[in-house]
């Protein structure tokens, strides 16, 4: 696969953002909790070119903390290629010489879209706690209000991993005519409590920071120290006892041996700190709230009188890969949402990848999984 | 040392019975083809027999194959049964040259028959002729073309014969609607089965559902 040359060279080059805003004046978007809210601003990046039948469109759904930059460089002196550059590009899984790929940053998010960091234009200020709590079929609602506006009438698939799996969910049960296939990775229909008490100690750890300030932060000092941790714990989250041994084991950073003090400091607490460190320079510690909360409150067969009847819902084809090492969104889970779609007989594959890297695997066994994308990509876009 | 050449390619002795099992299967029926390999009987049964047919399979590599094809496919492990299909959620389930890789054949037959109203079940008949040869007269484990594993490379943990397998459903009170008994190439003569079958193929139901 011609995905394992040099990434730069087979990336997608310099990418746009775009912003497509809607609402008041227009029409408003009704959120879950009954709120009319707008206007929205959507952050957004395409890659490849819409065909002339308008059939060749994927809609890429981020996790938690991504963004609309999925693949490609920003500029040409940028560093670090959007967040699924491995995946997304000429001749990769989401080939964009085949197919037209379209990636936004979420509602409720802090990267270009409208979240609780942007302007209330009736207080002139920023939203803060007072943005409404939106929830996972809100963002999807946004989208496809992006997707309205592009003319794309079916999409050839949505696809996501972890919360974007929630989102490729949602779409195909809430708009199933308009999506030929989903593909869903390391998700799930609803969090496990355990994910549930996670996401809550990242949020106490925000709002326990002295410089929350009820969320109204802005124009102070962020709570930098409680993000920090949130991020910090989310990242042990994502790893696996595995992956972790593998990476770190017992390593001290910069010691031969213990010193029997507090400047000792194993590999992993460096680490630890290094990521939590870099997600404060990007990420706004409301937009976790938010989106924590959303995740926490996701539940695909709520709405339809259980799991089994979401599924019947659903037109079109469905993949779900999960990965062995994934505590967070055990593959236990997405068997459920496997067994519901088989039970109404909906055309659904399923895959359990064995992989050491715990949920973080869907970004990293870009291989395996690439593999299997485009093969089921290649036969949608053959047969739809 | 030929023997390990032909395990890195299994497909040349599973193809065999393909023909015959398309010919059971109803025509727009619904299958489970469980250890379905790389797909290659769903997709004919889908394109004969338009089928809805879906397939299960522990191997990754087979996954891939299948989706390749446009298929249904489960990654999953047979040993952990069927608990989560629901009794008679499909016309046919179908187990083809797979029983006897398998740790506790009479559960999953028994979840077979409960899954599907019929049950599709192959398996290389060890009571054949020249296993009885090579074991009498070699006194070693036959290793043949119908059987081309040496004991210590085998996956086949649970060898029984045909006869074997007809008590083993008398017990289980499965009914045997159908047995289509092969040489390598043919159907074999209408007697001495249990000497003469390389393979045999059962359509199996449940007596007390019927």
């Amino acid at each position: 696969m011609s995905s394992e040359s040099s990434p730069v060279a087979e990336s997608l080059g310099i990418v746009q953002e775009h912003t497509y805003t809607f609402g008041p004046p227009g029409e408003p978007i009704i959120l879950e909790n009954g709120r009319a809210f707008g206007p929205i601003d959507v952050r957004y990046e395409t890659y490849g070119n819409l065909n002339a039948e308008r059939s060749n469109a994927v809609l890429i759904l981020h996790a938690f903390t991504g963004d609309a930059h999925a693949a490609g460089f920003h500029t040409a002196e940028s560093k670090h290629p959007g967040w699924w550059n491995d995946m997304v590009g000429p001749g990769k899984p989401f080939d964009t010489n085949k197919y037209f790929v379209i990636c936004s940053n979420v509602l409720g998010g802090c990267r270009g879209t409208t979240g609780p960091g942007s302007m209330d234009p009736e207080t002139g200020k920023p939203f803060g706690l007072s943005f409404p709590v939106i929830t996972i079929r809100d963002m999807v609602n946004v989208q496809k209000r992006l997707v309205d506006h592009l003319g794309i009438q079916r999409l050839l698939a949505v696809a996501g991993g972890s919360m974007g799996g929630m989102q490729a969910l949602e779409w195909s049960v809430a708009y199933p005519e308009m999506v030929a296939s989903s593909i869903v990775l390391a998700s799930t229909a609803r969090l496990t409590a355990q994910g549930i008490a996670f996401n809550a100690v990242g949020r106490n750890a925000i709002m326990s920071d002295p410089h929350f300030q009820s969320g109204n932060y802005y124009s102070d000092q962020m709570p930098a120290q409680g993000l920090s941790i949130a991020r910090m714990v989310g990242h042990i989250t994502y790893l696996s006892d595995e992956s972790m041994g593998m990476k770190f084991g017992r390593k001290l950073q910069e010691r031969a041996a213990y010193g029997f003090d507090f400047a000792d400091q194993f590999q992993v607490e460096s680490y630890l700190e290094y990521q939590g460190d870099k997600f404060v320079d990007r990420f706004d510690a409301n937009s976790y709230i938010y989106l924590s909360k959303a995740m926490d409150y996701y539940d695909l067969g709520e709405r339809y009188g259980g799991l089994d009847f979401a599924a019947s819902r659903i037109t079109g084809k469905v993949l779900v890969i999960s990965f062995t090492s994934d505590w967070l969104y055990p593959p236990y889970q997405a068997k459920e949402v496997v067994f519901a779609l088989m039970k109404a007989e909906k055309d659904v594959s399923y895959t359990e990848l064995n992989s050491p890297y715990g949920h973080d695997s869907f970004l990293l066994e870009t291989k395996r999984q690439g593999r299997l994308i485009s093969s089921f990509l290649g036969s949608v876009y053959g047969h739809d | 040392m030929g023997m390990i050449d032909q395990q890195a390619n299994p497909e040349h002795r599973v193809h065999i019975s393909y023909e015959r099992i398309i010919e059971l299967v109803e025509a727009g029926s619904n299958v489970l083809d469980l250890g379905c390999g790389d797909g290659e009987l769903l997709l004919r049964l889908m394109r004969e027999k338009q089928v809805r047919g879906r397939g299960v399979d522990i191997e990754e590599s087979m996954i891939l194959q299948c989706i390749s094809k446009g298929l249904s496919v489960f990654q999953g492990n047979l040993e952990e049964g069927l608990k989560d299909y629901p009794t008679g959620s499909y016309d046919y389930v179908i187990l083809n040259h797979t029983l006897q890789m398998i740790h506790d054949p009479a559960m999953l037959i028994q979840e077979m028959v409960r899954v599907g109203r019929y049950a599709v079940v192959n398996f290389p008949n060890f009571a054949h002729i020249l296993n009885r040869i090579q074991l009498a007269f070699g006194g070693r484990m036959p290793v043949n073309r119908n059987i081309p594993y040496e004991w210590y490379n085998t996956p086949n943990i649970h060898f029984c014969t045909r006869k074997d397998f007809v008590e083993l459903c008398s017990t289980l009170k499965i009914d045997i609607v159908r047995s289509i008994d092969m040489t390598r190439r043919h159907t074999a003569p209408p007697f001495l089965h249990n000497w003469l079958a390389t393979e045999t193929c059962f359509v199996l139901t449940n007596t007390l559902r019927t």
